[in-house]
């Protein structure tokens, strides 16, 4: 799950660590407050939205007066951002973040990541920050330490001087360092991260230690024991698509491509979508309804496939294990009846009750003009991708 | 000979009497011919479950009255990481783990926990449907009928796979082309499990009853790079392979936990390319899965 700057940033300093004095602002009135009350001569304004490019398009802005906040705020709430990654309409923005700017002396890296290949945890420092640490990681690898965690015990808070001690920080500033490192691990196991990582970790010029941004990720399996971050959660930005199918507790993730796919397991979902095209055809979307659907699930899925207007062809690849075939004929033969299947639709089938599947199938052929049935996905990839083009 | 489970395997279920799976999956392993032995259900001990299995508080108890050694789990994801461990000190050899959705950061512990015990405890999973062993041993969550025990004439295929569905494509595959397989082994979609590619392959490398190897990743991870170098420097059978998500997007989990591309890692590309290079034969279509065994086992330099 993804959270916004401002709740980050909130998270982090309630766990403790510095962060510059700050607000967020839901009108232009309210900036030129925050500003006075920030009390510092320079000071950012960031629009808090998920999508990348704000510099660029005027949504991150230096301001230097209450008046200056005034205008940039105003800005910022009455235009819809337009970047590369929100498309030409653009996303309204609701939420402003103004934050002292600090003179930087350096600027430093401190992260934890999950490290799947050592099944561990992986603190991670480097005094080259302010870059992606992945950058680093490729040009001056030698600049990155990495520690391992023990994940029931934590970090001990010799290991976190010797971190702060190896990025080159001496005297006050290591030892407060060393201080955010623990929080920070302590932070990360608590919340269940996969990432949490400051960047920059800045020194300023007046000799503090103090976190300008952060990246918090965390775990979607763990959700369940953070109410808190549950709350946080923003689906704004989300495609109303994804929206309805998570509530239908179908995995769907939509795609730029026509031919929509429903299948049962992830693994088989994937490659559902890579037979697509490997045939020449783009796949609209993912979508794994999982072994235990029932048959209202499975309808609504046919609903949100054909909720999206570029979708024209749908394929069905169900190998039946706990999933049964029958089952997804039924669904499938009453969405047609219900929403009307307004693209063609290719049906591959196999696995538990696939003959009871098939004969349902050939008996609602008569209503369901579009329907087509497969051998294998092969034979179901080609005819879906010739029927959409057609 | 097969790997990790024979007919002589005595399996328990924890969370056997629960909704999430454990009483339907306990019959369906029955029906099998699993020596299903009993099962766990704290506050439920002294009961029998609906086949008439007897039903425990703790494994300890389990073990202890049926001499069971293998596990089959299905507690929900909050009590999955516990169950583990529990079986684990109890004695148990060999832990499958279907339970889907359990937080990554306890399975961290879980592995901690069980660095403990060296080579007595194997983890499968978990988010994994399991193992079997066809025609002898069936722990999890498959449909049975679609594989084919090791009969005098077939060749038998051992098949290792971080995806269900796609284990039961492979199974049906090498079914049709007449092939039987030794044990198929699902070891899950997470992003941290118990055994990966490289131990699986080694278990296959050493067993008689397997006459090639087929392993099926997707994106996420570099456990595929590892299992290449591994196939390439240890592996005399013949191994063929398929990986999913060449068109999925990156940064985007699809689906599996595990299955995200991120920081340029985990790519398909990345994938194929070292399984190629190791002399893998890999699918382009996951419908070829058959087929490719059936080339990697006449092609290769020890043909079978």
């Amino acid at each position: 799950m993804k959270i916004h700057e401002y709740q980050a940033r909130d998270l982090l300093s309630r766990a403790g660590i510095p962060v510059p004095p700050a607000g967020v602002v839901e009108t232009a009135a309210a900036a030129r407050e925050a500003f006075i009350r920030n009390g510092l001569p320079v000071q950012v304004i960031k629009a808090q939205i998920f999508a990348g490019g704000r510099g660029k398009a005027g949504f991150v802005k230096l301001v230097k007066s209450a008046e200056e906040a005034y205008q940039a705020a105003d800005f910022m709430l009455k235009n819809r951002m337009v970047s590369v990654q929100t498309g030409p309409e653009g996303i309204a923005v609701k939420k402003l973040l103004i934050a002292a700017a600090v003179d930087i002396a350096h600027e430093y890296y401190v992260g934890l990541v999950l490290d799947r290949a050592k099944s561990g945890v992986t603190v991670m420092a480097s005094a080259e920050g302010g870059v992606e640490i992945e950058t680093v990681a490729e040009s001056n690898p030698a600049a990155i330490i990495r520690h391992t965690m023990h994940p029931a015990i934590g970090l001990m808070p010799f290991e976190a001087r010797n971190i702060a001690l190896g990025i080159g920080l001496t005297g006050k500033p290591a030892a407060t360092t060393a201080d955010i490192l623990l929080k920070l691990s302590r932070f990360f196991l608590q919340y269940d991260c996969s990432i949490a990582e400051i960047n920059p970790l800045v020194l300023t010029k007046t000799g503090e230690i103090m976190a300008i941004d952060a990246k918090l990720n965390f775990d979607d399996n763990a959700m369940f024991r953070h109410a808190d971050l549950q709350a946080m959660k923003d689906d704004s930005e989300t495609d109303p698509l994804e929206v309805r199918a998570t509530a239908a507790n179908l995995n769907y993730i939509k795609l730029d491509g026509d031919i929509a796919c429903l299948v049962n397991g992830a693994g088989l979902a994937m490659s559902t979508m890579d037979v697509i095209g490997l045939h020449g055809g783009k796949p609209a979307n993912f979508l794994d309804v999982g072994g235990g659907v029932k048959k209202e699930g499975a309808i609504e899925a046919f609903r949100i496939l054909l909720a999206d207007p570029k979708v024209r062809g749908i394929l069905v690849n169900i190998f039946g294990g706990i999933a049964r075939c029958d089952l997804i004929a039924e669904a499938l033969i009453q969405a047609g009846k219900e929403v009307g299947f307004r693209v063609p639709v290719v049906v591959r089938l196999e696995g538990t009750n696939v003959d009871k599947a098939r004969e349902m199938l050939a008996a609602a052929q008569g209503e369901l003009p579009t329907l087509q049935s497969a051998t294998d996905l092969n034979d179901a990839a080609k005819k879906i991708v010739a029927a959409a083009a057609a | 000979m097969s790997i990790l489970v024979d007919k002589n395997t005595r399996v328990i279920c924890q969370g056997i009497t629960g909704s999430g799976g454990g009483a339907f999956h306990t019959k369906g392993c029955l029906d099998y011919g699993t020596q299903m032995v009993g099962g766990t259900s704290p506050g439920k001990g002294g009961t029998k479950d609906a086949n008439g299995l007897p039903v425990f508080d703790t494994v300890e108890q389990a073990v202890r009255a049926t001499g069971a050694t293998a596990t089959m789990i299905f507690v929900p994801p909050l009590f999955a990481a516990d169950a583990i461990c529990e079986a684990a000190s109890a004695g148990i050899k060999l832990i499958v783990a279907i339970t889907e959705g359990i937080p990554v950061l306890d399975m961290v512990k879980v592995k901690t926990y069980l660095a403990g015990f060296g080579d007595d405890v194997t983890l499968v999973g978990p988010n994994c449907p399991g193992v079997i062993t066809p025609g002898e041993c069936k722990i999890g969550i498959m449909p049975g009928y679609i594989h084919q025990p090791p009969a005098a004439g077939k060749k038998n295929v051992g098949i290792v796979s971080r995806s269900g569905t796609l284990t039961y494509e492979a199974v049906w595959q090498t079914t049709q082309m007449g092939w039987a397989q030794s044990t198929c082994v699902g070891i899950g979609g997470d992003p941290v499990k118990g055994l990966e590619f490289i131990d699986v392959i080694g278990m296959f490398q050493n067993d008689s009853a397997t006459d090639a190897i087929i392993m099926i990743g997707e994106i996420g991870g570099t456990a595929e790079e590892q299992a290449a170098d591994f196939i390439k420097k240890h592996v005399t059978k013949p191994v063929a392979g398929f990986i999913a998500g060449r068109t999925a997007p990156p940064g985007k989990r699809m689906g599996h936990a595990g299955a995200i591309i991120s920081g340029g890692e985990g790519t398909a590309a990345s994938k194929i390319s070292a399984m190629r290079t190791a002399g893998i034969i890999v699918a382009d279509s996951p419908a070829d899965m058959g087929k490719v065994l059936v080339q990697a086992a006449k092609h290769s330099p020890t043909p079978v």
